[in-house]
């Protein structure tokens, strides 16, 4: 084992990433370790990358350890760049992280200044630029020691030289990098989340302390959105309220509609369930600074005319209801069937959320004068039962199933359901028997074998699968 | 002695006021059965909650089949475009099933129409059933709860009877688990399952179910009746396989002569009144 990565009193001993366990045991046996887990750098990463929102809504990662925040047009609202960065180091200092931080033209500037610019002094940026190391490039191993033998030790000593001649010795790589770092080459970087179609935000002077409070800022915002979206004939059908608390934690809410609304007072209870329906309740903490609605993208929504006669518009309240309900328990809780083309009885339906529009399909007629050949409730999987059954291929005569005997006294099969043969690269897969069956009190089911007897199986296992009203 | 008839009058007149406007004001559905619908003075009121219980744990399919086959009355028959929201719960969907589609067209139930509402809990359940029963565009709501379901007593169901009251949204409760207790239900039913009238060569039928009326507002108990159930015309057939004509006996309701409900299915109703 060894060591990934240090802090700076490891540093001061003498300790650096890469070392083995056991050396630095030895060197300093009071060593305090923790088993490096990537996983939770990348959420600690994401966490920051939240809460650095507040500053711009371009926002990418860069990692494993670095955010880029493209600042353009934001950096006025907290008093010139320069303040942006210190609000920023401070903030994350504050919570125990070291951080540095560069400004620059380009992100691969920024990227570059930040991690290999070793001076610290304050210095016009083109300037600081030319003095990074060649390890700025971030080429392999072997070009940067090339590059080093060749006593071309800083950017600006690369600068210098024709760019033809680097690319021909060193790879389009560097050339390109090289650009891309010094050169004023600019790269947009991805921001971690679009851009949404509208953007509210409230700032306090001081943090509140309880979330009714930041909800109710958000219900302003709220009505603000609602002007702006009915003026423009248009609606959403999803919204978020992001919470930034003061230690820059940010917590978000998100709700769904399934038909496009603007209505505060809709969209407010939605967000309430919401807020209820938390499994771990929102923690204000220290208080939270800065509020934001955003709504993703706008859908085209006519303004609501009231009827002449008085009285509220009756139509939408069963989208309110499944929007309500879905928000509530969950998109996936509140659901349509819809059919699906296959001949597999499982898959011949699904069920999607109902707030989701209908995919295209048609259920199948039923027969005229035939009873039900399909059961009204499934089991998903089958459920494995005891038959007595005629072999090869006769009707279950009694079944135990959930410890209960059932005398067959009715019986309609085989109905052979081949299985998906072609999909396997053996040409195998166990048909199905299907039987229609009532016992002695009435009840029906429907139960397959699995597998052809003697042919597919030896002794084919008996499910149940379904129950006929 | 004298003034005991005032005094009923006016226990009388206190307890309509407390049960609400009476039951003549609602709109009746048929259930499609031309004789039952004729001993119920011609189907069962609108907006009210009705209760269905199963005779066995085992007859939960044929409850839930025939709570299908009343929501399809209750919402419109087959014109009707009222949708129906099927409220269940984590534990029934596990233990009975989940509903399946092509199932439900074979029992004449488009499920296009169907909206399935699954609750983690009781507790949901019952605030879902509670917000959903004020939506005056549902059809029908069907709530079935998990188990005893204890949560849902006389003030819960009355709570749901007043607001079905006012929004006109007939509700079924599918209480399959349960032992009848007090509700503020207008009728109650126990359904079992039904030998079916086989087919040639020995085939499964047409779904049959026993039908019983434990309780009635309007003084109906006891009410039997054997039906099967015909998908393409939405009616119901009486059978009379299993001798007891209980039912028969049953003086016909004042509100209507005979057939006043019968929804043009005499045709198939085998028994000639």
């Amino acid at each position: 084992m060894r060591l990934a990565a240090v802090n700076r009193a490891a540093l001061a001993l003498g300790l650096a990433p890469g070392l083995s366990l056991a050396d630095a045991r030895a060197r300093e046996p009071m060593l305090g370790i923790a088993d490096d887990d990537a996983g939770a750098d990348a959420r600690l990463l994401e966490r920051i990358a939240d809460g650095c929102d507040r500053y711009t809504p371009m926002v990418a990662l860069d990692p494993p350890d670095g955010l880029i925040l493209d600042i353009s047009g934001c950096a006025h609202l907290f008093g010139g760049e320069a303040a942006l960065q210190d609000d920023l180091v401070g903030r994350l200092g504050r919570l125990g992280m070291t951080v540095r931080s560069a400004l620059a033209d380009t992100p691969d500037a920024a990227h570059a200044l930040a991690r290999y610019d070793k001076s610290f002094q304050p210095s016009p940026e083109g300037e600081a630029l030319m003095h990074l190391p060649v390890e700025a490039l971030e080429l392999d191993g072997e070009e940067t020691t090339a590059l080093r033998r060749a006593g071309l030790k800083r950017l600006a000593d690369l600068e210098a030289r024709p760019s033809q001649v680097l690319a021909a010795r060193f790879g389009e790589a560097a050339g390109d990098k090289l650009r891309r770092i010094a050169g004023g080459r600019d790269v947009r970087i991805t921001a971690r989340r679009p851009q949404p179609a509208l953007m509210l935000e409230r700032r306090f002077a001081e943090p509140i302390g309880r979330t009714e409070a930041a909800l109710a800022a958000i219900g302003e915002l709220a009505a603000q959105a609602a002007r702006r979206m009915e003026k423009a004939h248009q609606g959403g059908r999803r919204f978020e309220a992001q919470l930034f608390r003061t230690d820059g934690l940010v917590r978000a809410l998100r709700i769904e509609t399934g038909l496009p609304v603007r209505d505060v007072a809709v969209v407010m209870r939605l967000f309430d369930e919401r807020l209820a329906a938390l499994s771990d309740p929102v923690d204000p903490g220290f208080g939270f600074d800065l509020v934001r609605l955003s709504v993703p993208a706008f859908e085209a929504l006519a303004p609501l005319q009231l009827p002449l006669e008085g009285g509220a518009v009756a139509e939408g309240e069963l989208a309110q209801l499944l929007d309500r309900l879905s928000t509530r328990l969950g998109r996936n809780r509140v659901r349509r069937l819809a059919p699906q083309d296959s001949h597999i009885p499982e898959q011949a339906a699904f069920a999607f959320p109902a707030i989701e529009p209908a995919p295209p399909g048609q259920w199948p007629e039923a027969e005229a004068g035939e009873p039900p050949l399909r059961p009204t409730h499934i089991f998903d999987p089958p459920q494995l039962i005891d038959v007595l059954a005629g072999v090869p291929d006769g009707p279950p005569q009694r079944f135990r199933w959930r410890r209960e005997l059932h005398e067959v006294t009715l019986a309609e099969g085989p109905e052979r359901i081949g299985a998906l043969w072609w999909r396997r690269a053996d040409n195998a897969g166990l048909s199905r028997d299907y039987y229609r069956v009532e016992d002695r009190k009435g009840r029906r089911f429907w139960l397959f074998r699995l597998g052809l007897y003697g042919r597919e199986a030896k002794a084919p296992a008996w499910y149940i699968h379904g129950l006929f009203a | 002695m004298n003034e005991s008839p005032d005094i009923m009058a006016v226990l009388r007149a206190r307890v309509s006021a407390i049960e609400g406007p009476t039951p003549t004001g609602a709109a009746l559905f048929a259930l499609g059965g031309a004789m039952l619908d004729a001993q119920l003075g011609g189907g069962l009121p609108k907006g009210r909650l009705h209760e269905l219980f199963a005779g066995e744990e085992d007859d939960r399919a044929a409850m839930a089949g025939a709570a299908l086959m009343l929501a399809l009355q209750a919402a419109g028959g087959r014109a009707g475009a009222g949708p129906v929201l099927w409220l269940r719960q984590d534990g029934g969907v596990r233990s009975a099933g989940a509903l399946y589609g092509p199932g439900l067209v074979e029992l004449g139930f488009d499920p296009a129409r169907l909206i399935e509402v699954v609750a983690p809990d009781e507790a949901a359940l019952l605030r879902a059933a509670g917000d959903a029963v004020r939506c005056p565009q549902l059809g029908a709501l069907l709530v079935e709860p998990w188990k005893a379901a204890r949560g849902l007593d006389l003030t819960a169901s009355r709570r749901l009877a007043v607001a079905a009251e006012k929004s006109g949204v007939t509700v079924l409760i599918l209480r399959a688990g349960a032992k009848p207790g007090p509700s503020a239900a207008y009728s109650r039913w126990r359904v079992r399952s039904l030998g079916s009238a086989p087919l040639e060569a020995g085939a499964p039928g047409h779904p049959a179910i026993e039908m019983e009326l434990l309780r009635h507002r309007g003084g109906l108990e006891g009410l039997h009746a054997w039906l099967e159930w015909n998908r393409d015309e939405h009616v119901f057939r009486h059978l009379f396989r299993e001798a007891p004509l209980s039912g028969a006996g049953l003086p016909l309701p004042a509100g209507g002569p005979a057939g006043a409900g019968d929804p043009g299915g005499s045709a198939t109703d085998r028994l000639s009144a």
